[in-house]
């Protein structure tokens, strides 16, 4: 998403006021935000947040564990757990690798925190690993980022902040480019946005460079900062004890462009999004999470508390805080098969249940939205091409892609019996779940 | 006492659809429509353990393999 595109929603308008004091609103991240054209400095972040208290060994880790932070990149693991579980192995120091790929193409949080709020992402990395004895910080950004990472990291490594060098490592322009092990093989110097099958050897245990390696989304560094300096009781003063703090959301189709909204957990999403249930007829569905994650009902969504447990209960998740509110005038079934052909593409080409099964995937919605009535009698359902695809590859990609149409089935399950029945929607309408500009498709 | 169990898994990035597993083990090991193994879930009764054990033996990809779990 280019930056002019991206608005951000602020509660509270103007910069934020130098204070050391806990942000006592909703607005937490962002209420460090500076003027919107330019990152905020080392100088400002430090006035505005004071220094990063100094937390000895591995101390913060029961802050964190009381805090109940859940990782923001997808998956709302729990943070604490997972710093943990990567510690020193033999003679090899873990690495901390922040996570800033967001390859979701209707995702644009981490980039807004890379460009604007470099040093809370890069306390969060520092306080990591300080917590699990890192030797080394690697920043896994886009190209574009370079720049403002490179002045962020060379701001701060001439105050000596942080506990061991950081370096930034130049993420791929692939959908599978943040996916854990992708990262490290990417940094390892293989093949970029290709998993690895870890379940015998997790990168927890053996990453970049053979070494334990915590692969972290930058937001969830940048919570676990503002926790290293206001403490977890802070932290839990707003959301809900399982689902506790805020959640940068991308939200698209609400407002004229997409905008980046920080929520409170615990509250409804008609209330974040500032509609009500009269609103819900000119919504078709909603999807939350990304590409792999699910559609729910309009009035399933603006009734929805925002929790990552309300939304696995509809079969979805906040994964990772898209929200598309899905018009009118489109054909769901259309953009559905958009993004599943594109997904289909994305993936890593290592599994043959994968390839294989995206394939028919893909080419099922292409034939509902557009031929519908040339599909054969007994042609393999939907239902049955997800089963064929679930918890078979080498990484949750195909999961992702089940569950996305799942859920499509079930909330434009109406829109399907009308295909079915009278042919295709025929919609003029322009394409509107966003997805990369088309490029030439590899040959594999 | 504590016990253990032994459970199939398979690396589906060296998997190349080959089916000789399936071939060896079809109690506990069918194919997809595309020709690539379907596990069952569950532990591997000891009667079929050693069948088990030639099917690993048999990958020409070594892809499978059998993993002790604790019960």
């Amino acid at each position: 998403m280019t930056p002019s595109s991206i608005g951000v929603l602020r509660s509270t308008g103007g910069p934020g006021s130098p204070s050391q004091l806990p942000p006592a609103g909703v607005e937490r991240l962002l209420s460090g935000m500076g003027d919107l054209g330019r990152p905020v400095s080392l100088d400002d972040h430090l006035q505005r947040w004071g220094a990063l208290p100094f937390w000895k060994g591995a101390s913060f880790l029961d802050e964190l564990d009381r805090s109940g932070l859940r990782g923001h990149g997808g998956a709302w693991f729990p943070v604490g757990t997972k710093w943990r579980s990567v510690r020193r192995s033999g003679i090899r120091s873990p690495v901390v690798v922040a996570n800033g790929a967001e390859s979701e193409p209707a995702s644009g949080k981490d980039r807004l925190l890379v460009h604007h709020l470099p040093h809370l992402v890069l306390d969060g990395a520092a306080v990591a690993a300080a917590c699990v004895g890192a030797s080394q910080i690697l920043v896994h950004v886009p190209d574009g980022a370079v720049p403002v990472m490179s002045r962020a990291i060379e701001e701060r490594r001439r105050r000596s902040l942080d506990p061991c060098p950081i370096d930034i490592v130049v993420s791929a322009d692939r959908f599978l480019a943040g996916q854990e092990s992708a990262v490290v093989n990417a940094i390892n110097d293989r093949a970029p946005a290709a998993p690895s099958f870890v379940t015998l050897r997790p990168v927890r245990e053996r990453g970049v460079g053979g070494c334990p390696t915590l692969v972290q989304n930058v937001e969830s560094l940048a919570h676990a900062s503002l926790i290293a300096r206001f403490g977890a009781d802070w932290f839990r003063r707003i959301g809900t004890p399982d689902s506790p703090g805020t959640a940068l959301l991308t939200v698209t189709g609400r407002w004229s462009e997409p905008r980046i909204v920080e929520a409170p957990l615990g509250v409804g999403l008609g209330e974040c999004l500032g509609l009500g249930m009269d609103s819900s007829t000119r919504i078709q569905g909603v999807l939350l999470g990304g590409y792999g994650g699910g559609w729910i009902t309009s009035q399933e969504a603006l009734a929805l508390p925002l929790t990552e447990e309300s939304a696995r209960s509809l079969g979805s998740s906040i994964g990772a805080g898209v929200v598309v509110l899905l018009p009118s005038d489109v054909c769901p079934l259309l953009e559905v098969s958009r993004v599943v052909r594109y997904l289909e593409g994305q993936g890593a080409g290592q599994c043959g249940p994968c390839v294989n099964g995206l394939d028919a995937l893909a080419t099922t919605m292409e034939q509902l939205a557009i031929q519908p009535r040339s599909i054969r009698h007994g042609a393999t359902s939907i239902p049955t091409l997800c089963s064929l695809v679930e918890g078979r590859g080498a990484c949750r990609h195909p999961d992702g892609v089940a569950r996305f149409v799942r859920t499509a089935s079930r909330v434009f399950d109406d829109h399907i019996s009308l295909h079915l029945q009278r042919g295709p929607c025929h919609s003029t309408a322009q394409p509107f779940l966003p997805l990369p500009a088309a490029r030439r498709r590899t040959v594999r | 006492m504590r016990r253990s169990h032994f459970v199939l898994v398979i690396n589906p990035i060296a998997c190349d659809g080959s089916g000789v597993c399936a071939e060896i083990l079809p109690e506990r090991i069918g194919l997809d429509p595309w020709g690539y193994p379907i596990i069952e879930f569950g532990a591997i009764p000891d009667h079929l353990l050693d069948h088990a054990q030639r099917a690993v033996a048999g990958c020409p990809r070594l892809a499978l393999t059998l993993v002790k779990r604790s019960s």
